[in-house]
């Protein structure tokens, strides 16, 4: 999933702070598994902001609503008659819903609520670690299913680097070290000569080091 | 103006530890403040954060949450959660300027009248002692 955390209240405070009819859009998807801006979200940060406020002697009026998915059109369209009657929109999706929000309703200003921070798995209950990093060529074939992209602090093709002390990476005695993990893996399964195999140079291009992407499906597009 | 301070205070109680004390208080004769409205869940950790904002939002003046005794819990650790829960939720009242000490978790069994009793009369005092919730004078009053 695309996890996120909650902006600062102080920072969403100052973004909505001219207006007085705010709508705030949730989203039910990766967000709403992450704790981070679903339906339930939204109405702490609702009522957050509304004691905010009123404190400073001002009423402001808050409309909540969750959408199945933001970063979808057809659900963003759900939204066409609640946009009118306000100022200002503040948005908990990751950053793909807020973008389709802003492209959808061009004459009223977005704010994003939260951070988007990384794809990741949840290790257990309120914890959410980085697993992927869209690199766009998957290489967990040969690495275990362990991603030396998104777990090595170094990026390494072929590690450990000397920086491995006892299974964890010299960052953090917190953080273990990716190729601690491939390998015990790959010996668990008795691939160890998969290890023996030297990965070459990744080409970065089909990542973010050729500009934005996109994907087109011929037999979906229209 | 604040000698006429009444506080309005909401304890969540858990139906059967701190929900069967208030019964217990009552079945003993023991007298508690007025100020103080029990709404009943099944466990405490049914409580979230989102019900505790809308009590204060709503102009309540203290609230508190009443589990089991730790080790206790009918649900195992629903009273654990809700300890956590109440941590949280403090943290979010102080960051919109509300303070944190108008909220807490209190933990009794179903036998103990008298510490429901207590505690009723102990966090009301303190409310009181504390003034009203910043944002009462600017929303409707509670009923």
């Amino acid at each position: 999933m695309i996890t996120a955390e909650r902006k600062p209240l102080e920072e969403i405070i100052e973004y909505i702070r001219p207006f007085q009819k705010i709508l705030l859009i949730g989203c039910n998807e990766c967000v709403t598994v992450c704790s981070a801006g679903g339906r339930k979200e939204v109405g702490v940060l609702s009522s957050l902001l509304q004691m905010s406020f009123l404190k400073q002697g001002k009423n402001l009026q808050i409309r909540e609503h969750t959408l199945e998915r933001q970063c979808d059109p057809e659900y963003v369209e759900e939204l066409v008659s609640m946009v009118d009657g306000v100022d200002a929109i503040l948005s908990m999706a990751c950053g793909c819903g807020v973008q389709e929000i802003c492209r959808r309703f061009k004459n009223k200003p977005v704010f994003p609520a939260v951070n988007t921070k990384f794809m990741g798995a949840s290790e257990r209950q309120g914890v959410w670690a980085e697993r992927c990093q869209g690199c766009g060529n998957c290489l967990l074939g040969v690495t275990g299913g362990i991603c030396p992209i998104a777990r090595c602090s170094k990026q390494l093709m072929n590690g450990p680097c000397g920086g491995s002390t006892s299974g964890k990476c010299e960052i953090s005695p917190d953080v273990d070290c990716a190729w601690q993990l491939i390998w015990d893996r790959l010996k668990a399964l008795g691939m160890e000569d998969r290890y023996e195999e030297i990965i070459p140079a990744k080409d970065w291009r089909p990542g973010r080091a050729a500009g934005p992407r996109k994907i087109i499906r011929e037999d979906l597009a229209e | 103006m604040m000698e006429d301070f009444e506080p309005v205070i909401i304890a969540f109680c858990c139906h059967y530890c701190a929900y069967t004390a208030a019964d217990m208080a009552g079945s003993q004769r023991r007298c508690y403040p007025a100020n103080v409205r029990i709404i009943r869940v099944p466990c405490s950790g049914k409580v979230d954060v989102i019900h505790i904002l809308k009590a204060f939002e709503n102009g309540a003046d203290g609230v508190y949450v009443a589990g089991c005794l730790e080790g206790d819990c009918h649900f195992k650790n629903g009273n654990i959660r809700a300890a956590r829960r109440v941590a949280y939720a403090r943290k979010l009242m102080e960051s919109v300027g509300i303070e944190g000490e108008r909220l807490e978790m209190v933990n009794l069994s179903a036998g103990m009248g008298d510490r429901f009793a207590e505690i009723a009369g102990r966090i009301t005092e303190k409310i009181r002692k504390m003034g009203p919730n910043p944002i009462r004078n600017t929303i409707r009053p509670v009923a």
